[in-house]
């Protein structure tokens, strides 16, 4: 662990910037939170509400297992306390996208207490500074409904589809001191939610916004006041408004101002923060426990169930990787970034050990640097992610099975892949069709080595006088001679053979 | 043959069985009388069609020998604080005029699933806010009761389930469904010579009930007689998967177990419950109740209930600070009453919607809920009222320890004229002090009549049992009305 070195140059000297994020997720989930109305992105408006959401007289909440489950595999994922007993709060305000003029949340007893999350400055690299950032805690709580005021002239609408589905409040300490690790604890965070499958992280559906909490102080004072930006919805406008946000609080106590506790909205389009509200016109939100709902208990069985359920979390499977599987440091972090790649590595990983008879750790390397490799810069030129790749795992592995033992060159294998981008075709069939195998006929190979070293009688001269790089250029000739098809192996025997 | 609509539940449900008379012609007879006792005030809707609907439905039933339901035959009242599909429910309120849900509350479902039939939805105060029924915005219910002596003074028939208790005794319904927050069951059965029932909190569903307080509403039966009561509150009550305060037991047969047997069980009277000033009928009338029950086979303790004089300040804080709550959401926006000015905002919407749909009280009993849960007072009210409360139920919880039910006065006084204590809110909710305690405990409780004052108005008594022991109160209850032999019935006067 280090400490932040960013610094904020001021005329009166260097300023620390103090970070901490509150980051709404929507829980992953077919139903809402206290309804069993289904929560769909992108439904036609208010398609996606029962009589519970709208709030219709006489309607009570009924909590949803599977979104309480949700919360606390998260919380177990960043091995925070479990609340056993919790309780849910209303917040109580009036607006038009709030139809039952609370929201049903959790302020005095939340799901979740204290957890960590471990950040790297540099993923990709081992020796890169790492960070421990404070959870203060997860609660539950409902979303609301959206206004829209662009279908009217003089009229708002509303759209209750969002209203009552599960949020996580996921709260964390005041703990990060730059722009880089307040990027790099949403990152970490957001890979968190999707390996659990508690959110699917889609920042640009909505799914996960932060409320950016920013303050300065003179490096050792104590903590200055603090700003709440709402609603940022990508890492990169979370870096932006901490770097906005602190210099021009900065700019604000040079200037001999107070900074005034308020919430801020970020314009993404302008790079800056606005005022929306002061403290002193701030909701007095009257929370109270729900009388609708009874306590939260939670029993030993359902958190044993949610432990059990839990996947092999990133830092975990970054260690394995590297250890068991010996795979480098970048490697091993590129592949655990996301879920999904390495959901779609282990099965590539799995399908060549079972088809090579082998260990997974045997055809690991080869498999992680043909995906990160020939199938990302595939993908990347065709504008496609792994979700949608033309070629699946099983027949990565069946290439790449092609290659280990023998059967073709690393040069074919370049070509046959291209031809299962092109065709779908499986890689056996391709080889077998277009005559691909790679030969080991050393008669073959013999001819070719003779004629080569025969044509370039000069060089063979050179290569006796001493220059020996000229090696590679008798194996290049030969292997062209070949059409790529000999065993290369063969090949250096035989050219050193002939060469005496 | 006795007039139909004098019947008990119990005589129309089984004359119904044996032949007796049509449920057609039970229906008919209360449609008439419903028709007939506007003058009370008691129905907000009459919905004659849907008590013939059943009524046919049973005919047809019986005749093709088919397996009758508990209800069969049965029509009876609705409190308009349910949630009826397709009839316009209004909690008594202009902010829900014309509201008409398209979904069925789960205890208003239950009896029409048991065969019974809608006669109308019952006025009441507003959102259930109220003593006497004044507080209503379809005006006051009248009580059929009037003082003896040629008084024509218009009584209370209490409140809030007001239209209930005077549509029972005046033989509008042979029965109705109530709700019961502080006392709303009790104290208007006790003021019409009826019985009524709050069952434990969490008997019966609150879905599709308009929400006063949450924490504190119950529904539960009202009717002449205590076995009627059994019969409604076995189907009314049961586990509601959508309701989380539901209770996942079984309903007991609650009508097969009633006896008035009450050897071994100790009647406990709280000390408290005498304070000084006391009305001397309201005591005598106790000590009648006292002796009934002795000579039922119950022996009487005497028991204390140390913090019952914090009940009523502690129920009108979490009461209100719940119901501010629960009343956000009537905003204009939705459903209901809006009043949208030329050129108002949102803001202005909400005060204009809300200054013209909710009634004096009701905006009386929002405002004291916001201030006591407002920041810098939540502690000192809401907090500490929370405390008192759970004190309160730990009252309960010993005195229990000496005996198997309690036996106090219903309320403090009969029927008041309307108008007499509409000016002081106060002294309006003081009538709650004796049903409060068991409403904040959430124990089961029940009126039954003991008989009339000097000026010829029905008086009440209370029976408060442990939780979920409704048989035992019931019990009592019968043992009550056996001895008591309440006959009186108010003069047709409408």
């Amino acid at each position: 662990m280090t400490e932040s070195t960013y610094r904020i140059q001021g005329a009166t000297g260097e300023w620390e910037v103090v970070i901490g994020l509150e980051v709404h997720a929507q829980v992953t989930s077919q139903a809402k939170l206290f309804s069993g109305a289904a929560t769909a992105f992108g439904a036609e408006p208010n398609t996606q509400v029962s009589l519970v959401d709208a709030a219709m007289p006489g309607m009570l909440p009924v909590p949803n297992r599977e979104c309480i489950r949700q919360a606390v595999r998260t919380g177990m994922a960043i091995e925070a306390q479990i609340n056993k007993w919790s309780r849910f709060d209303r917040k109580n305000y009036f607006y038009a996208d709030l139809p039952q003029g609370y929201q049903i949340s959790q302020l005095y007893h939340p799901l979740v207490g204290e957890g960590a999350i471990e950040i790297s400055l540099d993923d990709k690299n081992p020796d890169a500074a790492t960070k421990v950032i404070g959870i203060e805690r997860i609660h539950v709580e409902q979303d609301a409904g959206k206004l829209m005021h662009d279908q009217h002239p003089t009229r708002s609408y509303v759209d209750l589809n969002r209203s009552g589905v599960a949020l996580m409040e996921i709260v964390s300490k005041p703990d990060m001191r730059s722009p880089a690790e307040a990027g790099a604890y949403l990152s970490k965070l957001r890979t968190i939610l999707r390996y659990v499958g508690s959110c699917d992280g889609n920042m640009d559906q909505g799914s996960m916004r932060a409320d950016v909490n920013v303050s300065v102080r003179k490096p050792g004072d104590p903590f200055g006041t603090r700003t709440e930006t709402k609603n940022v919805n990508s890492v990169r406008f979370v870096m932006a408004v901490v770097e906005h946000e602190a210099s021009r609080q900065v700019d604000v106590l040079e200037a001999g101002g107070k900074v005034v506790q308020e919430t801020r909205l970020y314009d993404p389009d302008r790079n800056e923060t606005r005022s929306m509200r002061s403290k002193e016109d701030a909701h007095d939100y009257r929370y109270f426990p729900d009388p609708d709902l009874l306590p939260l208990e939670l029993d030993d069985a359902f958190l044993e169930e949610c432990r059990q359920s839990l996947p092999e979390l990133p830092d975990a499977k970054r260690q394995r990787y590297e250890q068991a599987l010996g795979l480098s440091a970048y490697n091993a972090a590129t592949l655990t970034a996301d879920a999904d790649t390495a959901r779609w590595f282990e099965a590539l990983l799995a399908e060549g050990a079972r088809i090579q008879k082998k260990s997974e750790g045997e055809v690991a390397k080869a498999s992680a640097n043909w995906l990160l490799s020939e199938l990302y810069g595939a993908l990347n030129r065709l504008g496609k992610s792994l979700d949608d790749s033309p070629v699946g795992p099983e027949e990565g592995a069946e290439l790449l099975a092609l290659v280990a033992d023998g059967t073709i060159s690393g040069t074919i294998a370049k070509q046959v892949f291209e031809i299962m981008l092109e065709t779908g075709e499986r890689a056996p069939k391709i080889v077998e069709e277009k005559g691909l195998k790679q030969t080991s006929d050393t008669g073959a190979i013999e001819a070719a080595v003779a004629k080569v070293l025969a044509d370039n009688g000069d060089k063979v001269e050179q290569y006796k006088a001493g220059k020996e790089a000229l090696f590679g250029f008798f194996v290049g000739q030969t292997m062209k001679a070949m059409q790529g098809k000999a065993n290369p192996q063969v090949v250096n025997e035989l050219i050193k053979k002939a060469l005496g | 043959m006795t007039e139909l609509t004098n019947l008990t539940v119990a005589e129309i449900r089984d004359g119904f069985r044996v032949g007796d008379f049509s449920a057609r012609e039970v229906a008919q007879a209360f449609n008439a009388n419903v028709a007939a006792a506007r003058a009370l005030n008691a129905f907000i809707v009459e919905t004659p069609e849907k008590a013939l609907e059943a009524a046919d439905a049973a005919d047809r039933a019986k005749a093709a020998g088919e397996a009758l339901k508990p209800l069969s035959g049965v029509p009876i009242g609705m409190k308009d604080l349910f949630c009826t599909e397709g009839v316009q429910t209004t909690a008594a309120s202009h902010m829900l005029e014309g509201f008409t849900p398209t979904y069925e509350s789960t205890v208003s479902k239950k009896l029409w699933d048991a065969g019974a039939g809608m006669l109308g939805k019952l006025n009441l105060d507003q959102f259930a806010m109220g003593s006497s029924n004044e507080t209503s915005y379809f005006g006051n219910v009248i009580s059929p009761w009037r003082r003896g002596g040629g008084d024509n003074a218009a009584l209370a028939p209490g409140g809030s389930s007001g239209g209930s208790s005077a549509a029972i005794s005046a033989r509008l319904c042979p029965a109705a469904t109530g709700t019961d927050t502080g006392g709303s069951i009790r104290q208007p059965a006790a003021f019409t010579g009826i019985s009524g029932i709050k069952p434990t909190y969490g008997r019966c569903s609150r879905w599709g009930i308009v929400a006063f307080a949450s924490s504190l509403d119950q529904a539960g039966p009202m009717a002449r007689t205590v076995r009627d009561n059994a019969i409604l509150l076995e189907t009314m009550a049961g586990f509601d998967p959508k309701d989380s305060t539901s209770l996942d037991l079984a309903v007991p047969q609650w009508e097969a177990n009633l006896s008035s047997d009450l050897k071994g069980k100790k009647v406990g009277i709280p000390k408290e419950y005498r304070p000084d000033g006391l009305n001397a009928e309201i005591s005598a009338m106790w000590d009648r109740g006292i002796e009934w029950l002795k000579d039922a086979g119950a022996e009487v303790v005497e028991v204390s209930l140390p913090h019952t004089k914090y009940a009523l300040p502690t129920y009108y804080i979490i009461a209100p600070a719940e119901a501010s709550s629960n009343l956000a959401r009537y905003d204009g926006v939705r459903y209901g009453q809006r009043d949208l000015p030329d050129g108002a905002g949102l803001q202005d919407m909400y005060a204009a919607t809300r200054a013209l749909g909710f009634g004096p009280e009701v905006k009386r009993r929002i405002m004291i809920g916001t201030y006591v849960l407002s920041a810098g007072f939540y502690d000192a009210y809401y907090t500490q009222a929370q405390k008192v409360r759970a004190l309160i139920a730990r009252d309960f919880e010993l005195a229990f320890e000496k005996c198997d039910l309690l036996l106090t006065p219903t309320a403090p006084s009969a029927s008041f004229a309307l108008g007499e204590k509409q000016a002081d809110p106060l002294a309006m909710y003081l009538n709650d002090v004796f049903t409060v305690p068991a409403s904040l405990a959430g124990l089961p409780a029940m009126a039954v009549p003991g008989g009339l004052d000097a000026q010829g108005l029905p008086l009440g008594l209370q029976i408060i049992g442990r939780a979920l022991d409704e048989q035992t109160v019931l019990n009592a209850g019968l043992a009550i009305e056996e001895r008591a032999g309440f006959t009186a019935r108010p003069d047709k006067w409408w």
